[in-house]
């Protein structure tokens, strides 16, 4: 049964006090709280076990080596993936994206292919992709979305031909909060033979990942997104492709043997994890895992889209709200602005009651393009918020209000 | 008025107001009454960009003082903006490029001086130094 109060007690920081006032955390789009089961793993690990992995002899390194290979484990099942050579350890979904960019693109993309991103991806996931086209003279084409925040999957299945080899989506976008029909798009995608790297750094906390039924190619996250810690990020990505993807850094780890006259590289998953991992970073994503686990990604879904729900119902009351992204499958996050106030102003207000969100161009300058807005403000929530929460931010919202009205 | 005297007078001003909110009203206050800067001078060089709300300033010089115009989308920065016209327009290059901004923090604003791109305060010093730098040896 799913206890929102049992897991407050699991995250400390939210009893923090703010200027004096209750901290109200819905900046969850940006980073999660750690609950105190992954910080008490890493303290664990750093305290009594800290050893470096994949070559030591002695009891210490195998230790840490077996926790994070079992990590790995506990990533492979979490998305259900085939198998552990297919996940690899990175800093976050940005060095994902970009390993893939990099090392995909040395193998698949020539002079004239096409990637296609959407207009509503976050930088990391348009960014790389420029590089790269920039590098092997491809284009970038870009599938744009409507105003409720909804892909045109027409101007997607138009864009489609044979000249595209990848497809860039996000699982759910991190302004908007669309859940984007991801599978429809993979399933498009590879009757034209395409690729599809899917973002799922604002999915993956939310909704259930199963990467084999949706036959995506790749697929990224962030530890910290979910409970877990920063600086670790999962690389998911089929063998065979990944098998044929040149290694990005070089150096320790990702070898078989070396001589100046040539060197081999070590088999996958270790041909991408070029140097000393963040393997107690990687104990921690896998405990974030198992807690997560431990309370249901379903249960946490229905919470969440409960919440969701009236938490949208709220804001909407609010007098000259603006609200961007009214996707019928939404998930997450509400992005808004107020008439006749800059969402600084509107952050920095809050911030003063101790109701913590973001504002600004939330890393997609095209989608702020898109409503012609300079930014925007954004509530996301995560499992541990609460109504009483989204009362007091709505409570703020009514305050500020009132102050430009004096 | 000396650089001191105004700061001081900006930190008795911001001393009547216990309340945070009451100081960013009055914040918001100086924001509306800042004069219009004129339009012509709103252009990308005089842009002082940051991830969060732009912010223009304008710098003229005479008789050995320099004089600021400022603007912002954003109307707690114009506040700022505001509160640091006051102080440097109508002081020489000299005693800007010296000039210690003790103010900030007694009035409480130190948390928009941290060194993100969101904020627009210490980019807004730092330009004005740097205004006051260039036309400190003319």
């Amino acid at each position: 049964m799913f206890d929102v109060n049992r897991i407050r007690k699991d995250f400390p920081i939210l009893e923090e006090k703010i200027y004096g006032k209750p901290l109200v955390y819905l900046d969850n789009g940006a980073t999660t709280q750690r609950p105190l089961q992954v910080v008490e793993k890493m303290t664990e690990y750093y305290l009594r076990y800290n050893s470096n992995v994949h070559r030591g002899v002695h009891y210490l390194s195998n230790k840490c080596t077996d926790a994070n290979e079992q990590a790995r484990e506990i990533v492979r099942e979490f998305i259900h993936a085939k198998s552990t050579d297919e996940v690899i350890f990175t800093r976050g979904t940005t060095e994902s994206i970009n390993l893939v960019a990099y090392t995909f693109g040395e193998a698949f993309i020539r002079e004239g292919d096409e990637i296609i991103v959407t207009e509503m991806e976050h930088h990391a996931n348009i960014v790389p992709w420029q590089m790269l086209c920039e590098r092997k003279k491809a284009v970038l084409k870009v599938v744009p979305f409507n105003d409720k925040g909804e892909l045109d999957m027409e101007e997607l299945r138009g864009l489609l031909n044979e000249r595209v080899k990848l497809v860039g989506v996000a699982y759910v976008s991190n302004v908007l909060g669309t859940v984007n029909p991801v599978k429809e798009i993979i399933d498009a995608a590879h009757a034209i033979g395409a690729y599809v790297l899917v973002d799922g750094a604002q999915a993956i906390q939310h909704i259930r990942v199963d990467v084999q039924m949706l036959d995506c190619d790749f697929f990224v996250f962030s530890g910290h997104k979910i409970y877990g810690p920063t600086g670790v990020g999962i690389l998911y990505g089929k063998r065979n492709l990944l098998e044929q993807m040149p290694p990005w850094q070089g150096g320790g780890e990702m070898i078989k043997e070396v001589r100046f006259e040539k060197t081999t590289y070590n088999e996958l998953p270790f041909k991408f994890e070029a140097g000393t991992p963040d393997f107690i970073g990687v104990v921690g994503l896998g405990e974030a895992l198992e807690y997560v686990k431990s309370i249901g990604l379903q249960e946490i879904a229905e919470y969440e889209h409960g919440l969701m729900d009236y938490a949208m119902k709220q804001i909407r009351e609010i007098p000259g709200i603006i609200l961007y992204g009214d996707a019928i499958d939404k998930s997450s996050v509400i992005s808004f602005g107020i008439e006749g106030i800059h969402p600084f102003d509107v952050g920095t207000l809050l911030d003063k009651m101790g109701v913590a969100i973001r504002t600004g161009q939330l890393c997609a300058e095209p989608v702020m393009q898109h409503y012609g807005v300079p930014g925007m403000a954004r509530a996301s929530i995560a499992m541990y918020n609460t109504r009483e929460e989204i009362d007091a931010f709505c409570e703020g919202l009514r305050k500020i209000e009132k102050i430009f009205k004096l | 008025m000396t650089i001191e005297e105004i700061q001081n007078q900006i930190v008795d001003e911001f001393a009547m107001y216990d309340d945070w909110m009451d100081k960013y009203a009055y914040l918001i206050e100086i924001g509306n009454g800042l004069s219009a800067m004129d339009e012509t001078h709103k252009i990308e060089e005089n842009l002082i960009k940051g991830c969060q709300s732009r912010v223009w300033f304008h710098v003229d010089l005479r008789d050995g003082k320099l004089y600021f115009e400022a603007d912002s989308d954003a109307i707690i920065t114009k506040g700022i903006a505001g509160l640091l016209i006051r102080v440097f327009s109508g002081q020489t290059p000299h005693d800007i490029v010296n000039a210690n901004l003790d103010f900030i923090d007694k009035i409480g604003l130190t948390q928009h001086l941290s060194p993100t791109r969101s904020n627009g305060l210490l980019s807004m010093v730092k330009q004005i130094k740097y205004y006051a730098l260039a036309y400190e040896g003319k």
